[in-house]
């Protein structure tokens, strides 16, 4: 930075000629200040060159300064992009200085779509570069929605699908509850171009599942995504032994939750399984009530017992049973 | 309504105390949070001012004032901005024209030229950009859509593709997220339920899966999650309950549960709703606590339309006017 930033701006000769415009938006009275002077004269002095549009190496300066000020305005990153067009500015500096702005909140949407505007203009060289910005936001906040998209765009757009199964399987590792990571796995499996897509990543993707939810049975997310990945193929849901028999071991158990078990077991019977045995007499052992002659009917009435907070829902299932039969 | 002298025992609605401390957030704009917040007031007037409206005390505002400041916000180009000086987006030109939409006043407006603006951001693909930087978002075709159906003109836009690329958002758990792929999340659900309500093409929707999907967002505590293990939150109960309702799997949840989470996230002393109980109060949780309240059908609060997120009587006037 070549300008002091601690000496406020109109103390500064390079801003001697410039008026600040302060904000009038015609309404109520301004009362005395109660906010910080330094915020207050630095939007001030956008203002005036946001409104003269002086697209100038200061003005570029002066852009950063606002945004370290407040990240979310919207109005001062699209005057710094037109600034860095005017300027033909070095971009990959851009970056850094986008991974600055960063470490102080990078919850908000312009900060993303700056950054996506300026490795969309680098191109592929970036994706790398990309790949592990968003690793780094992910490292504090492996939910973080806007840095999953902009990982999503990077290898859309730009590539470097190479170690994504990989980097899935890391951040499951850490945390087999995290969402995000498993609807990234679901991305990478459906659409990466090297690994041949959903049929040919099932086998080895439902043993992966399996093995998840046989450590974690109360695990929402690995059950939809054992079911996702028979997306639009009913049939095989039905008759792979691995979906039922993963429900069968869990219900086995007495030390964890049943609930998804339950549920995909009775999914699986709506869509057409035929009961054995083996499937009554684990789903009898778990019933308090009078065992119903129905299966399908029984477990229905076990989930809204241990899930009373959506007894009405299994209660819809139930009075489904015999339509879907 | 409930009255200040009921307002001292918890488990009721400080009615009278929410609509002060939105008064007196409008007041405060020179404080140093209403100045960070600058860009966005747009937002800020509108969840204020339907809060006020569905407590039945709009005519509390001046609506000259608030009118003719959202009328300065107006770019050339047809769009709103947040503020005064800002650039315009799609995001605050909603937010404008719902604002507008509650005083009676969309006859200021030069209907054409905002219908061009936001029809003007829709994308090859049938996706929409925020602005003219091009930002894509399933936020963004909601936004299109709400507002070129309230001037009754979605024929501006190719609706057939705006539905394919919504489509195109669906995931395996029946959710929707930002783009193709993203994972599910409740607000981006909201918007893509409600784009395809308003449009008429919720049969695209799995309503047994995303209802089931959406009623698994609650909790223990009663209060609902945005994603699978994220804490609740009370601006969930507006995006997760307006999308139950549109698909008519309300009755998945327990709403009296929710009913409490939501007056326990209330500043009984000030006014305001926090997103989880003992946090600090916002404008923005006190909005969504309250439309969502008014989902629930909680006594003295006006129904809101779950679809458009502005009041009932308001959209039956839009609707049933030429
Ligand atoms: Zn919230």
């Amino acid at each position: 930075m070549d300008s002091d930033d601690t000496v406020p701006l109109s103390e500064r000769p390079e801003w001697s000629d410039v008026v600040p415009l302060t904000q009038n938006d015609g309404s109520n009275p301004v009362v005395p200040i109660a906010y910080k002077e330094e915020f207050r004269e630095t939007m001030d002095y956008f203002r005036a060159i946001y409104f003269s549009d002086e697209r100038s190496p200061r003005a570029l300066r002066l852009t950063e300064e606002t945004l370290r000020l407040n990240s979310g305005n919207y109005t001062v990153w699209h005057f710094r992009r037109l600034v860095l067009e005017a300027l033909n500015h070095d971009l990959y500096q851009e970056l850094e200085f986008i991974e600055r702005i960063s470490e102080d909140n990078s919850k908000n949407y312009q900060l993303w779509h700056h950054r996506r505007w300026v490795a969309e203009k680098l191109g592929p060289d970036v994706a790398w570069r990309e790949l592990d910005f968003t690793r780094r936001v992910l490292s504090l906040d492996a939910k973080h929605y806007h840095a999953w998209s902009h990982r999503q765009w990077t290898l859309q757009a730009l590539g470097g699908w190479e170690n994504e199964l990989d980097y899935c399987h890391e951040l499951l590792e850490a945390d087999v509850f995290n969402n995000s990571a498993w609807n990234q796995r679901y991305y990478v499996i459906t659409r990466s171009p090297s690994l041949g897509g959903l049929q040919a990543m099932r086998e080895s993707e439902v043993s992966y599942t399996v093995k998840a939810i046989l450590a974690n049975p109360a695990n929402e997310s690995l059950w939809r995504y054992l079911k996702g990945l028979f997306k639009d193929d009913t049939e095989s849901w039905i008759s792979d032994p691995s979906v039922s028999s993963v429900c069968l071991r869990v219900l086995s158990r007495t030390d964890c939750f049943h609930g998804f078990a339950l549920s995909t077991l009775l999914d699986l019977l709506c869509n057409g399984l035929r009961p054995t045995s083996e499937h009554r007499d684990s789903v009898k052992a778990l019933a308090s009530e009078e065992p119903d002659t129905d299966l399908a009917n029984l477990l229905c009435t076990i989930l809204g017992r241990v899930d009373p907070i959506r007894a009405n829902y299994w209660a819809w299932r139930k009075s489904q049973i015999t339509v879907a039969m | 309504m409930s009255s200040t002298s009921t307002s001292s025992q918890m488990g009721q609605l400080v009615a009278d105390k929410h609509v002060r401390y939105i008064l007196m957030a409008e007041k405060k704009k020179e404080s140093f949070e209403s100045v960070v917040m600058d860009h966005l007031r747009m937002n800020g007037a509108y969840w204020g001012l339907t809060t006020l409206d569905l407590l039945e005390k709009l005519g509390t505002v001046s609506e000259d004032e608030v009118v003719s400041w959202v009328m300065t916000c107006q770019h050339e180009s047809g769009g709103f901005a947040g503020n005064t000086g800002h650039d315009p987006h799609i995001l605050y030109t909603l937010s404008a024209v719902q604002i507008l939409a509650l005083f009676d006043k969309l006859n200021i407006l030069d209907v054409g030229k905002v219908s061009s603006y936001v029809a003007g951001l829709q994308n090859e693909d049938g996706s929409f950009s925020g602005d003219i930087w091009g930002e894509i978002d399933t936020r963004f075709s909601y936004i299109a859509i709400c507002c070129l159906s309230i001037f009754k003109c979605l024929d501006k836009i190719n609706v057939e593709k705006a539905v394919d690329y919504i489509v195109s958002c669906k995931n395996l758990d029946g959710g929707f997220g930002c783009t193709p792929g993203a994972e599910s999340h409740a607000g981006q659900i909201f918007c893509c339920v409600g784009a395809l309500a308003i449009t008429g093409n919720l049969h695209h929707v799995d309503k047994d899966l995303l209802g089931w999907w959406l009623c698994e967002r609650q909790v223990k505590s009663g209060g609902l999650n945005g994603r699978p293990e994220k804490l609740p939150d009370v601006c969930y109960s507006w995006w997760v309950l307006s999308s139950l309702i549109m698909i008519d799997r309300v009755h998945w949840i327990d709403k009296a549960k929710l009913v409490k989470f939501i007056l326990d996230c209330q500043d009984m002393d000030n006014g305001g709703i926090s997103d989880r109980p003992d946090d600090a109060v916002d404008i923005f949780h006190t909005y969504f606590g309250v439309a969502g309240l008014s989902l629930l059908e909680y006594p003295g609060i006006k129904a809101i339309d779950p679809a458009y997120a502005l009041p009932v009587d308001v959209i039956n006037r839009i609707i049933f006017t030429k």
